[in-house]
């Protein structure tokens, strides 16, 4: 029976895959995907502490809302998305063909999303009312 | 039987949206999950990346779609400060009106206890629902580009479910809230 190589270190033996002819692929954009996500994640946790924090930030993030009634939450949603999508596309340009850790990359992806999320629940953001 | 044009949007936002990120949400867990060696054959590999694919694709569309149309089109009409800075004109409602806010309506205590569906309810479902899109948008890539090389790579298949169950309970907590909110007071 044929079976796969165990290039990776997560890789197990999956003999159907064969069949299948499949090249392999580097780790480095599935790092970027990791990181990405959380990066996004904390830059909304963030930012939501800092409008509650200063009163400038706020008024400063009430600007991307162009008028739509949105308010502060229009600047960190659109900043938050940006951080997303701009750190999405240069890591997976810097990795495109690298094997990179990715433990390391998901560590660090969770770590990031973990603080955001502490940053966007109202008992802990509403400590740094201004 | 009518709806204004606030309550279609609020139904396309939580229900109509919220139901198709749910119905994507359960086809992609349970098609990851099975996604094993010594569990499918190759034929089937291939049969069921196709499926795989397009809930993945579906469910980071919708997320997107939802924070989206949640913050742009719905949340400005939720936020309106049209009662006063002391609520005044919310006296006496038991629903949010014309000249009443939903936020206003909550905040005025008018009908009861209501204020911290918004101190709390509100202000955590308006920013950690948009942890969705981003989850949901990198488990759907991380599938993309691996495809079937995730039968083998257990670690990285547990990981993709981690994402994609994180970004489901950002969901739940914006959908959760989203509709007790719109009981206590509803945008119309």
């Amino acid at each position: 029976m044929t079976t796969t190589s165990t290039q990776h270190h997560d890789e197990d033996i999956a003999p159907e895959l064969a069949e299948l002819h499949l090249e392999d692929r580097p780790d480095g954009p599935g790092a970027a995907m990791m990181i990405s996500a959380g990066l996004g994640i904390f830059v909304l946790g963030f930012l939501t502490v800092l409008a509650e924090a200063s009163a400038g930030a706020k008024t400063w993030l009430q600007k991307w809302e162009w008028g739509q009634g949105v308010g502060a939450l229009a600047g960190k949603t659109t900043l938050a998305s940006l951080a997303y999508v701009v750190a999405l596309i240069v890591l997976w340009v810097i990795w495109r063909a690298k094997d990179v850790n990715l433990k390391m990359a998901f560590c660090v992806g969770l770590a990031l999303g973990i603080l955001g999320a502490i940053g966007t629940y109202p008992t802990f953001f509403q400590k740094f009312a201004s | 039987m009518e709806l204004t044009l606030r309550e279609t949007w609020a139904v396309i936002h939580g229900l109509v949206l919220g139901t198709l990120y749910l119905l994507a949400f359960a086809g992609a867990l349970a098609g990851l999950w099975s996604l094993r060696p010594g569990l499918v054959t190759a034929a089937g590999i291939k049969e069921r990346m196709t499926r795989l694919y397009l809930g993945f694709a579906v469910m980071a569309a919708t997320a997107w779609l939802t924070v989206i149309s949640g913050t742009w089109v719905v949340y400005p009409w939720y936020r309106e400060k049209i009662a006063g800075a002391d609520f005044a004109k919310c006296a006496g409602l038991d629903l949010p009106s014309a000249s009443c806010s939903p936020r206003d309506f909550l905040l005025s205590n008018v009908s009861g206890e209501t204020e911290r569906w918004h101190e709390f309810g509100m202000e955590w479902k308006e920013h950690v629902a948009w942890a969705a899109p981003f989850l949901a948008t990198s488990a759907f890539l991380l599938v993309l580009y691996y495809g079937p090389r995730l039968t083998a790579r257990t670690w990285l298949r547990t990981t993709v479910i981690v994402m994609l169950v994180g970004g489901f309970a950002a969901a739940v907590v914006g959908g959760a809230f989203g509709a007790f909110i719109n009981k206590v007071a509803p945008i119309s």
